[in-house]
């Protein structure tokens, strides 16, 4: 009689040791049950950790190349897309037309305006291409970009330290995740939004951003 | 002896690159045909283990319980889309695929089922198959990919898989319950020897 409820507490002690060591790490993998999706994660991992950004030469739609270092001191949304997208890069340029319209309403010309950069990442756009497509969105060049590396061996670093994973599709097309990518004042990315975030979404982020620089600025040194 | 190396040799099959390649290109075939069959490469392996050390086990797992709960565990991090994700771009949790669903699921799948009385066997089926079912309509409708490796066709395609094999298996299971041909393991509920 002693054996079978010695073994029934080796088992009740052995599920409790899997369910809560299983539990455990099911919890670690889905950050408690809030993440299944790795475009989630990464979202989350951002606002967590803003990540330094690699200096990687672009140029824009007239040829003129530029980086994201460049514009230190002020807020960047970066979308990454290509010009013959026909399903969700269409989506995120709207998102950014209004963004666009947004911050001319509001006449900040100046610093504080937000900066707006298309990356392409098809080796097929050139300048050219890229030009036909700010048209079509009626964008100026200037306070909205459209970029591609200069260089196409720097692709690979500037999609990974962003989180984009590219594949190609059948007719020539890619499936990637779309998003638009905050970078903050010091050149980090710091905030991940819907690629069809509206102009307050992106307010409210870019305050957040701030806020929390100004906590981490008034922390007391070590 | 040759059930382990049959064990080990499916997991070896899989783990050949042009195999890894061929069924994680598409989801469904890697959600449905190389996650499974790791899993059953780890129960026809642990087939080979002698009797002595299946009461050695069987002393930590009474009723089959805390076996098919680590089997209940491991298996649905493999139903996580971040999970396939991972696989795809870490070695390191590609390894952990290749070594948690034969030892984490297969092995205590198969030590424990025959242990499971009708109740915990029919209570595992009951929920196991409308998670599948749930995961697989989620996969279908999502308007969003959920995996950043695969195509949404391709998920579409995994949930229609995923959707199928819960209503075939669930079909299957219903027919033999209501023919009575599960009924043998009644002996379970009445009293476990």
């Amino acid at each position: 009689m002693r054996e079978p409820l010695a073994s029934w507490l080796r088992t009740a002690a052995t599920s409790l040791i899997i369910g809560a060591g299983g539990g455990g790490l099911l919890a670690l993998g889905t950050d408690t049950f809030r993440v299944f999706t790795s475009e989630q994660a990464r979202r989350n991992a951002v606002e967590r950790a803003p990540r330094a950004l690699p200096k990687v030469a672009l140029e824009d739609q007239d040829g003129r190349p530029f980086d994201l270092a460049a514009y230190h001191g002020r807020p960047v949304a970066v979308s990454f897309m290509y010009t013959g997208c026909r399903s969700v890069c269409p989506l995120a340029s709207q998102g950014f037309e209004r963004l666009d319209r947004a911050e001319w309403s509001r006449s900040s010309a100046g610093d504080g305006r937000l900066q707006l950069i298309s990356v392409s990442f098809d080796p097929r756009d050139t300048p050219d291409r890229l030009r036909e497509y700010a048209s079509l969105y009626r964008a100026d060049g200037r306070g909205w970009r459209f970029a591609r590396v200069r260089e196409m061996r720097d692709l690979g670093l500037l999609l990974r330290t962003f989180g984009i994973v590219v594949i190609p599709a059948p007719g020539g097309d890619f499936q990637h995740n779309a998003a638009v990518h905050l970078v903050d004042a010091e050149g980090r990315l710091a905030r991940v939004l819907d690629p069809d975030a509206a102009p307050d979404q992106v307010d409210r982020a870019l305050a957040d951003m701030a806020s929390t620089r100004n906590l981490a600025a008034k922390a007391p040194a070590r | 002896m040759r059930a382990l190396l049959a064990g080990a040799l499916l997991v070896g099959v899989l783990a050949l690159p042009g195999m890894r390649e061929a069924l994680e290109r598409v989801m469904a075939t890697h959600m449905l045909v190389q996650i499974p069959l790791l899993a059953v490469a780890g129960a026809v392996a642990v087939t080979g283990l002698g009797p002595e050390w299946k009461l050695r086990i069987d002393a930590w797992n009474r009723g089959g319980v805390s076996g098919m709960l680590l089997a209940l565990i491991a298996s649905s991090w493999w139903m996580v889309p971040r999970a396939l994700d991972l696989a795809l771009a870490s070695p390191a949790m590609e390894l952990t695929k290749f070594v948690t669903l034969p030892l984490m699921v297969g092995v205590p799948l198969a030590l424990s089922w025959d242990r499971l009385g009708a109740i915990g066997r029919g209570f595992v089926i009951a929920n196991v198959l409308p998670m599948w079912a749930v995961v697989g309509w989620l996969y279908i409708v999502a308007p969003v990919r959920l995996c950043n490796f695969y195509l949404v066709e391709q998920q579409v395609a995994a949930g229609f898989g995923l959707l199928g094999a819960s209503v075939v298996l669930g079909v299957a299971v219903g027919a033999l319950a209501f023919r009575g041909v599960g009924s043998p393991s009644l002996k379970g509920v009445s009293g476990e020897r």
